[in-house]
This record gives C-alpha cells, structure tokens and sequence, in this order.
C-alpha cells in the first residue's frame, strides 16, 4: 500500500478498501523500519498523526464531505512551523523549541485533512545541497545510503523516495526542492513567488524562499500544490489571485503545439554525461508527443549563482538576526554576571554551524556600508537582468526546460570542504529563484555511468504553474510507458532493521 | 566661570536639526494585530510577529500609512507615489528582531515646512522650519535594569524585557537644518515643537502625550562663529520630555558647546541624554563611530504606493491648522490674548469651541470650562477630558441659567453630579430637586425672619450702609437651600427696608 501514488490512496479511501488509519500506521511503520537507515526524520509524530487519520476517517464515516487529500499522510519539512510540535530548522539553536502556532502552510494541510507523519530532516535553516549542514546528521539517499540525498530538503525528498510518505513539504530558496527531487528519483515543485503563503516558513532569504510540494508524481504534486496554495493575508508578498489550475494541467498532459525552449547555458560542459543523455532523451519523449523544441538564450545566468550569494546570505544575516537566546531557543552563557551579550555570542557561536555562520558573515559584510552598491546593489542589478532574460526567452517559447542539476547524487562527504564545487550543484535551479518564477523537476531516468537518477527542470513564467504540471504530465507519461514502471521500482529495496 | 547666554549668542550662531517621533494612536501595531494600549501587564500585547518568533512575517497597518499621509500633507510635504519599508540591523535585546523595520532612501513624505511665530524683541516674528522627511517605523520593546544604582543597564543585576511596545507604530519627523533663529533658537525649536504637538492633535493621529513618551524629541545642536559658513561639531540631545525641556535643553547645550569651543577643545559628536533636575545633559553613546545600520529593502514587505485619489481625499478632509483656528476662534469670540493662552495652556479651547458650536455664549462656556470644572479636574488630578462631563452638559447648564431656572450657585452643584456620574443635567435637576425659588411670596418669608434674627444688621442697611446687605442675603439664601436668585433677593431685601430704587 506504501508503494501507491497519493492518488491511488486517495481511490482506495474513497471506496473503503482502506482507512486513513491504516494508510498512517503502514508508513509509521516504514518510517519504524527503515529511517534508521535513511534518516529522513527529524521528529516522528506517531500519537497525532494517528489521532488526525482517525479523526479524518471519522468524518468520511458520517459522510462530510472532505477535500482531495484528506486522510493521506504527508512529512513536512522541519522549516515548516506546527504548533506544539519541535521544529528546528535542522539547527541546534532552535533544540527543543515547540512553536505555538501553526504555518499557513501547515493550517492549510489540516483544514484538508492532510495527515502529518512527523518533521524531515534539512541542511540547516536550508543553507546546502546535501542535507549534511543539518546539526542532526545527514540523509542518506535510498537509491545509494552512501550518497547525499539533496539539499536542502533532501529528508522530504529521501522520505518519499524510501516510500515513508506518498507525499512531502519541501521549501526551495535556490532549488532546495528541485535538486533534491532530481538526485531521489521524485517530482518537486517550486510554485511562483508568492503562490504559497511563506508566514510561519523559517525564513533563510525571504525574497527568494518559496514553499511547494514534493510527490513521487506529477499529479500528486498538483492535488498538493492546490492544497497549499493561495492568498494569505498573514503574507504581505502571496498573490492575491485564483489558483492555477494545476490539477488538471496534470491529468491533461497535452503538449501538441507547446513550444519548449532549452537553455543553451543550461547544459553541455560541466554536465555529467549520464545527465546530458537523459535529458537528450526527454526532449525526444516531448517532441513525440507533440511538442516543439527550440533553443533559447539566457546570456545573464552566469552570473546568477554570484548573486544569489550575495543577495541570499545579505537576507540570512538580517533574518536570522532573532536568533539571541532571550525569547527562545538555546540559550549558552546564562551565569550569574554574564551580560546578554555576552549570552547572545555565546549562543550563537554555539548554536550556528559553519555554513549558517559562513553566510552570516558573507551577507553582513556585502551589506556593510561602503559595500552595500558593490555588493548588495550589483546582485539585485543583476537579479533584474535574470528575470529581462527570461522576458526575452518566454517570448519565444511556452516553459523553458533544463537538467535540473550537473551530476547525479554525490557521495556523502565528498563536497563538505569545498563549498564551491558544492554551490554549483545549484547553478541550474538558481535563476528560477531570482526571477521569482516557478520551476519543477521530474525523473527522466537513470544515468547509464552510475545507475543513478537524473533530474528534468521545466521553468514556466509567473503565474503560469500549471504549464509545469501539462509539460511534466507529458514526459512522466511518455517515461513511464518507455519504463513499464515508475523509476522508483528500480530503486534497491532497503533492508532496514 | 560659566559663560552666560549672552556671551554665547555675542560670538556663535547655533543650528539646530530637530527629530520628533510621535507614537500613531492605532488600536494596533505597526506590523500585526496586537493592542497598542498604554499600561498593560508586560508582554500581555504580544504575539507571534511582534515576538519575532520565527517563520512570522509583518503586515502593514492601513490605517498607520493613512495617518503618516495625513501628517506629511499637514506639513506641506510631498507624499512619494512609491516608497519602501527598510531593514535598520542593530542587535539590543529589546528589539525582538535585531532589526527595526523603518524607511532609510524612500520615504513616504518629503520636503515640507512649518510656519512658527514667536515673540522677539521686535514683536512677533515668523521662522520657517524646513521639513526633510516623515517617515514610518516600529518602537522596541522597553527594558527594565534591575539592581544597580542608576537603573541603567550597567551595574544591574538583572534585566526584565516587556514587548508590549514593540512593534506601536511611531512616525519620525526629521527637519532639515535649521540655521538663522540667533538668539532665539531655544524659543524657536519649543514653538516647532508646540506647533507639531497641536498639528497631530488637530489631525487626531497620536495622543501626543510627551510625559508618556507619545511625542519625544531630539535635538541636534551645533554652533558656529557667527558669519562661519561650515557647521560645527553637533550634539544630540535626547530624552526631553516637555517642551519647556526642549528649550532648556538647547539653550544648555549652546552653553557647553560655547566652553568647549573656547577653550579651544573639540566638541564630541555623541548622544546625550537630558536631566530634568539640573537641566543639563549627559553623555550617551558616542557617535564619533558612525554606527553602521546595514540598511536594506524589507523583503517581507511590498512597496508602500499609495492612489494619488485617496491622497486627495486625506488632503481635502484636512483640518484647518490649528493657529489659523485659533486665530480665528479668537476674534469670532472676541477674548483678549490672556484668556485665549490661558485656554490653550489648560487643553480647554476645544471643549469649549464644541460647547459654543451648541449653542452656549463663549464667555460663560470659557468661564465653566476654565473654572469651575478645571478647578474639579485639578482636584483629582485628572486631565479635564477625563472627566464624564461633556461640552452638551455644559451647554445646557448655560441655557439653563440663562432662562433663569438655574443660578451659578445651583449650576455648580448640576455640574459636580455630572461629574460624579450621576447623570445628565436634567436627571441632576430632577433627582436632587434643584430648583431656583423665584416666588416673591416664598422670598420675603424668608427676607422677614431674617431680618427678625438679625435686628442690628438690618437696621444698618435701612440707615443706607449697604455693604452690610451682604450678610443677609447671605442668611437667606442659606434660608432658602441656595436656590433663590440672589439678584432677586437683594431687589426685595434693599425694597424691603427702604432702600430700593
């Protein structure tokens, strides 16, 4: 039952061949058996989340009428307030902290009876691509435990692809859903700036931060996405507009006369080979179907991984600012005499990790005055330049398509001295997040060289998700009938305990 | 030997730069929806924004950006079709955020003026105040130093934090500099203040309360040689909390900055905190360093861009300012300037405008307000519009008295029940049985019984010594429980024993 789609379950509930309960206590115990392993898990809310299947099965007893998902079970991103339980942001500094309010985003899910398994792990307060930078040890990707799952949601994606949840809650500042999607096997959307309320979402770089939803397919992703999507007054920067009709771009999956144009900077040198073959194959796949392919430029995205370090880590040091241990959170040094200064350096040196830290110091200093033109001013220069680039291309074209990220999943380890190398993991997913528009990432396959799966990026303009949803509908069908199975049945079965 | 006032002003011209915030009278915070109300249990108004717990975003308050509009069109400022909200870094542990939210590059009002007049040695003289900007921003919370000698944070034992405040709306408005006002600088940044404080009252924004910290100001003090053209080293004053202390404040810092410079020592550029007691100041944080704020867009926030209608619209509602209403108020009622400085400095003029706009004659409302019902607010020590009475009831006290069926006497007795809550006047009337004794019949008994008590006395009067017909109008309006008209009284009393016209 665990390895079914969120629609499938939803079928089966609706017809009585299962129950909310039985759907949340089959994952619980998956999660029981191989989480050991995967490490997906920050917190596991075994007592509510049974207590919100049963309460959701009640309510399909006496015959209320219930949303789409209701009863399916779901992880959330540790970033992701829920009040009473512990959220941490994958960091130390927040150890223990049980927030007394609920997330937009999380009010949403329980309004439509969405039940949520626990918190997934995360690169802290979602600074990384691998998911090691979290102060409680790093996710293991099932395709290989040796392998990085992604980051920053690399739990969210981990969880879904280890079949612990059908569905998941990611957050993507520079591609930390899409790139965890990619190197897991699933399907993660970054919606358009602004399409899912941000209020109680753990802010990194608040310009740039965006919450969406993470499935094993398409269509999941879409019954998702309009679960959580819409205006919050609570957010003063969520679209005050209707909701794309993401669902049923996904059950469509019509992409005759689309015009899909392909990132010339977005492939070739620097992209393992494995990944270039695969997303070579897609194109064809889209093409059969119907769709034209052309060639669009993007002659800015080289300098957009320079200005997302600017302007992400000038955002990060002023947000994460409230972390001073005088109304909660760790708190080190608090002995008679010491000064809250002295207390707050403490905690901070104590409660931050490297990474974290790193950017602090990078965006005080980009922000400091003398600095602020050169820095902060050039990157958001640049950041319009990105999004004039994208003006440029979707006038010629309906989605922009792209691997999703360089290489397949790297080992654990490999990258964690060179941040570097590391940032580049992201150079493909970036843009999407400077020009604030949406992207998604699907599987396109396995890399011949390494058997590992590869990630296709579709980029649609502004508040045009649901083109996403057609062209990735179209190319999971088209992969699927090519495969005979999903991707995920490739995947090698974890032994767990 | 300290220099006198005189020297100083015989050899330097100062220039002033005055910062006024004033706390908006919104129900709610700046940024969320928490109660603004003065005097809450400590962190009773507080919430997840205000808390800056994490993953909470502010919202702007409609109603805070309408008033800062109304403001900035009141001192002839341009409103900025766009402005923005920035980020002011600073860490202080009663800052919930490590950041205020405020304006830095774009404001939402710029370039205005205020017209002040002031009495000089050659009459009154007007002083145009140039205005830079008004601006939009959050107050912190407040901390409590416990322990220690001074209640400052160092040598305290302990810190308590209360949020409530954090996140009231403040407005700042920051003049340009000031030069030009010689001697009468002092005189002239009291008059700018005063100015502002009746403008937002007028405009109703802000209880602009200085002693609650409503409205606190700080002035920037710099001198120069007289006839210099480059500024001097400049001082900021804080902490004045009445307007008298903005004068003495500035004439203070003149005279120090005056020591410093002749003795050939620099001025420190630093803040300084104002004592009430001496009326001096004290040093603060240096400034010499200048602070660096890291200021930035607010991501968490769209651009402020208000329609140019509604614009329009708040600029049409406009009040009349309030020295050009006053102005005209005195001339309509015809009060000498005594009285009219007399009404303003007891916060009366509008009551007393709202009595006479009722109907009642602007001397006798001038007269309840400024008297009787002064005298009872000072008694309790309550600010007069505290009171429960209201410029209807004085109103109709006035009409009553004019239709003869009060007198003065009984009038004051209506207006300590309405005071004491008892109801309005007519209930006061009814319920007390106050009423005037206009029957001659009712009178003379009295008049006669009196005059039977006291033989010598009446006796006096009818030998023509009249002064003594005091004391027994005095026993019969006693005789008749202070409800006869004492005019009538003495009419019937003077006939009475053959001393009448």
């Amino acid at each position: 039952m665990i390895h079914l789609s969120a629609a499938q379950m939803v079928a089966k509930l609706a017809n009585g061949e299962t129950t909310s309960v039985a759907l949340t206590q089959a994952h619980l115990e998956r999660i029981n058996t191989v989480d050991a392993d995967v490490h997906a898990f920050l917190f596991v809310d075994n007592e509510g989340a049974l207590k919100q299947a049963a309460e959701v099965d009640a309510k399909r007893a006496a015959g209320e009428k219930l949303a789409p998902l209701a009863g399916v079970p779901l992880a959330l991103k540790d970033v992701m307030t829920q009040k009473g339980i512990p959220t941490t942001a994958g960091s130390k500094i927040l150890e223990g902290w049980r927030p007394p309010y609920d997330s937009t985003v999380v009010a949403k899910l329980k309004a439509n009876n969405i039940v949520i398994l626990g918190k997934t792990n995360m690169d802290e307060f979602a600074m990384g691509s691998s998911t090691e930078n979290s102060a409680y040890g790093p996710t293991h990707n099932p395709w290989d435990l040796t392998r990085i799952p992604g980051g920053s949601g690399g739990g969210s994606s981990a969880a879904l692809a280890a079949f612990e949840a059908p569905l998941a809650i990611g957050t993507d500042t520079g591609g930390s859903i899409r790139q965890p999607a990619a190197v897991t096997g699933t399907v993660g959307v970054k919606p358009t700036y602004g399409a899912v309320s941000r209020y109680g979402l753990i802010a990194f770089s608040s310009s740039l931060d965006q919450a969406g939803p993470c499935a094993r397919t398409v269509l999941d992703a879409a019954l998702l996405h309009e679960a959580i999507a819409g205006h919050d007054p609570k957010d003063s920067t969520s679209i005050n507009a209707p909701v794309p009709q993401v669902v049923a771009a996904a059950k469509s999956g019509d992409v005759k006369g689309m015009k899909i144009g392909v990132v010339k900077e977005l492939n070739g040198d620097g992209y393992q080979s494995g990944v270039r073959t695969r997303f070579e194959e897609s194109l064809e796949l889209l093409a059969a179907a119907g769709a034209e392919i052309v060639e669009v430029s993007a002659p800015n995205f080289e300098y957009a991984l320079a200005a997302y370090y600017l302007i992400a880590p000038s955002e990060c040091s002023s947000n994460l600012a409230r972390f001073d241990a005088m109304r909660y959170g760790l708190r080190i040094g608090d002995v008679d005499g010491a000064s809250a200064e002295s207390v707050m350096n403490l905690t901070r040196e104590i409660g931050f990790g490297r990474e974290v830290k790193r950017r602090i110091i990078l965006g005080t200093y980009a922000l400091s005055s003398g600095y602020y033109d050169a820095y902060y001013g050039s990157a958001q220069k640049v950041r319009t330049l990105i999004t004039q680039d994208f003006n440029r291309a979707f006038e010629k074209c309906d989605v922009m398509v792209s691997p999703t990220c360089p290489t397949t999943a790297f080992k654990i380890g490999e990258k964690s001295n060179d941040p570097i190398a590391m940032y580049l993991n992201d150079i493909a997913t970036i843009p999407v997040n400077m020009a604030g528009i949406g992207g998604m990432s699907l599987p396109a396959g396995l890399a011949p060289e390494d058997g590992l799966p590869v990630g296709f990026q579709i980029m649609a303009p502004a508040m045009q998700d649901q083109r996403m949803y057609l062209v990735g509908a179209a190319l999971e069908a088209a992969l699927l009938t090519k495969w005979g199975a999903p991707l995920l049945s490739q995947a090698p079965a974890l032994a767990g305990k | 030997m300290a220099l006198s006032y005189y020297d100083v002003i015989a050899k330097y011209e100062p220039v002033l730069g005055l910062e006024v915030h004033v706390e908006l009278n919104t129900k709610s915070k700046m940024f969320c929806g928490c109660s603004t109300i003065f005097g809450g249990e400590p962190n009773t108004q507080t919430c997840p924004v205000c808390l800056a717990l994490p993953g909470a975003l502010p919202t702007v308050n409609e109603k805070a950006i309408e008033s800062t509009i109304k403001i900035g069109l009141a001192l002839n400022c341009s409103i900025a079709p766009f402005s923005r909200f920035a980020r002011k870094n600073y860490f202080y542990p009663d800052m919930p955020k490590n950041f205020q939210i405020s304006q830095y590059d774009e404001p939402i009002c710029v370039n205005g003026y205020v017209d002040v007049e002031i009495e000089t040695d050659e009459g009154p003289k007007s002083f145009r105040i140039e205005i830079e900007r008004v601006h939009m921003e959050e107050d912190t919370g407040k901390s409590l130093h416990v322990g220690g000698a001074t209640g400052r944070i160092h040598g305290a034992e302990y810190s308590l934090l209360d949020y409530n405040r954090a996140g009231i709306p403040l407005v700042e408005i920051v003049t340009k500099i000031v030069p030009g006002t010689g001697k009468y600088a002092p005189e002239v940044a009291k008059a700018y203040v005063a100015e502002l404080r009746d403008v937002l009252r007028s405009l109703g924004v802000s209880d602009v309360k200085m002693e609650q910290g409503s409205l606190r100001c700080d002035a920037n003090v710099s001198l120069r040689l007289i006839g210099a053209q480059t500024l001097g080293t400049r001082s900021e004053t804080k902490n004045v909390n009445s307007l008298r202390s903005v004068e003495r404040a500035i004439r203070g810092e003149m005279i120090r900055h005056a020591e410093l410079l002749n003795k050939g020592e620099r001025v420190v550029q630093e803040t300084r905190h104002f004592q009430e007691d001496t009326g001096l100041t004290r040093s603060g944080r240096s400034k010499e360093q200048a602070e660096d704020y890291r200021y930035f867009p607010e991501p968490d926030l769209v651009p402020v861009a208000p329609d140019a209608t509604w614009i329009e619209t708040l600029r049409a509602g406009l009040p009349e300012r309030p020295s050009i209403h006053r102005k005209r108020l005195q001339e309509a009622w015809g009060v000498p300037d005594k009285e009219m400085a007399a009404m303003i400095n007891a916060d009366v003029l509008n009551i007393v405008e709202a009595t006479v706009n009722l109907g009642a004659d602007p001397t006798k409302a001038r007269s309840w307000w400024l008297g009787e019902i002064s005298r009872i607010a000072n008694d309790k020590d309550v600010a007069i519009t505290d009171l429960t009475i209201r410029p209807s009831d004085v109103a109709e006290i006035v009409a009553l008295v004019n239709a003869g069926e009060l007198t003065d006497k009984l009038a004051r007795q209506v207006i300590e029940g309405v005071i004491a809550g008892e109801g309005g006047p007519a209930v006061i009337i009814a319920a007390r049985g106050i009423k005037v004794v206009n029957d001659d019949g009712a009178l003379m008994a009295a008049i006669e019984k009196v005059c039977a008590e006291q033989p010598e006395t009446a006796e006096k009067i009818r030998n023509g010594h009249l002064p003594a017909a005091g004391a027994l109008i005095g026993a019969v309006m006693k005789e008749t429980k202070g409800q006869a008209d004492a005019a009538r009284v003495r009419t019937l009393l003077l006939t009475h024993l053959g001393q009448g016209e």
